[in-house]
């Protein structure tokens, strides 16, 4: 931030490492953002928790088993009529979910600028590419439990574990995408009908909403590499 | 505060967007080029981290919040990284002990 930060009382606080012992210090606010914010930011590195410990998990199952793993370019490959090509569903899932924080990212910047229109569109946008990424998984789930033949106790293809950590941890992260696009229509709907301006038009509800969206999207960067590449 | 909230130029949200598409594609290019060895993961790695680390510092704005913050939130997520060194040492051992007791050639079960 260029200029420098305030507190609540207006006095200024210093930046860099001395900003820190300033914030720490003393009878008062530590962190200089609104409180829905910051809460926002401890629930997600609990979640950080909550999904490092399931990637974790999955790492430690993955090289201790002594079968052969399944590989998963080859289990998620999909044919469109000729040659089956390799993990292209979760790729497509990849880029629908970054299209969909472009999108949240527009509709914060929108939101500050009080465009209530282009935010609601953007956030209903977002919620669309999140239903559809959800969509998509309920169709890799069903190929895979009904034509594949995985459980989460064995599977035809190699290592047992593979059903169990697969299921575990993209469907935690499924449910959180469709937490999130509840979340999402809800918020972007009492921006349509001004429920916010009756609050002083304050719109850092839309920046603390797109934090767990764009959370949703970073925790697919970490399966996606461990789980679907490695 | 004296401004609210979080405003920059759409420009950079451009960027940061574009270049999330492009290393998406890189490494999905990683698996659909079938790379192997150090460079396959060096390169997974690169990529995972280059795109978490402009997600979290441009679209979550935390580049622009203070110190403060930045520590209590960006600090906590090392002990992870404890946690994973830990149960390599576990995981190792656990393999290795399953290839001596239950790989070829293991001694048999002793009933008594």
């Amino acid at each position: 931030m260029s200029e420098a930060a305030l507190t609540v009382t207006g006095d200024v606080l210093p930046e860099g490492t001395g900003g820190v012992v300033a914030d720490f210090s003393a009878d008062k606010q530590t962190f200089q953002v609104p409180w829905g914010k910051a809460m926002m930011w401890f629930f997600l590195l609990s979640d950080t928790f909550i999904f490092g410990s399931f990637l974790t998990g999955y790492m430690s199952v993955r090289m201790a088993v002594t079968d052969a793993w399944p590989l998963p370019s080859e289990v998620f490959a999909l044919s469109f009529g000729g040659e089956p090509i390799p993990l292209i569903l979760i790729a497509i899932m990849t880029f629908i979910l970054i299209s969909s924080s472009g999108t949240m990212a527009m509709a914060v910047n929108m939101g500050y600028r009080k465009d209530r229109n282009k935010t609601f569109w953007l956030m209903v946008a977002t919620a669309a590419f999140g239903a559809m990424f959800v969509s998509m998984q309920a169709f890799e789930w069903t190929k895979l439990i009904v034509e594949e033949g995985v459980r989460p106790w064995a599977n035809p293809m190699g290592a047992a574990q593979f059903g169990s950590t697969f299921f575990m941890i993209t469907g935690f992260h499924g449910l959180h995408v469709s937490a999130g696009v509840i979340y999402l229509l809800v918020i972007a709907f009492r921006v349509k009908n001004g429920f916010y301006e009756k609050r002083g038009g304050n719109y850092e509800i839309v920046e603390i909403v797109g934090l767990y969206w764009h959370f949703v999207d970073l925790v697919w960067v970490f399966i996606f590499a461990f789980f679907y590449l490695w | 505060m004296a401004q609210e909230g979080q405003q920059h130029p759409l420009a950079i949200y451009f960027w940061i967007w574009g270049l999330l598409f492009v290393l998406s594609f890189f490494s999905y290019m990683v698996d659909y080029l079938n790379l192997q060895g150090g460079l396959r993961w060096g390169l997974i790695l690169l990529f995972m981290f280059l795109k978490a680390g402009f997600i979290v510092a441009i679209f979550m704005h935390m580049a622009w919040e203070r110190l403060a913050l930045k520590i209590a939130i960006l600090a906590p997520p090392i002990a992870l990284g404890v946690l994973v060194a830990l149960m390599v040492f576990e995981a190792d051992y656990t393999f290795l002990t399953r290839i001596v007791f239950f790989g070829e050639g293991a001694p048999l079960p002793v009933h008594h």
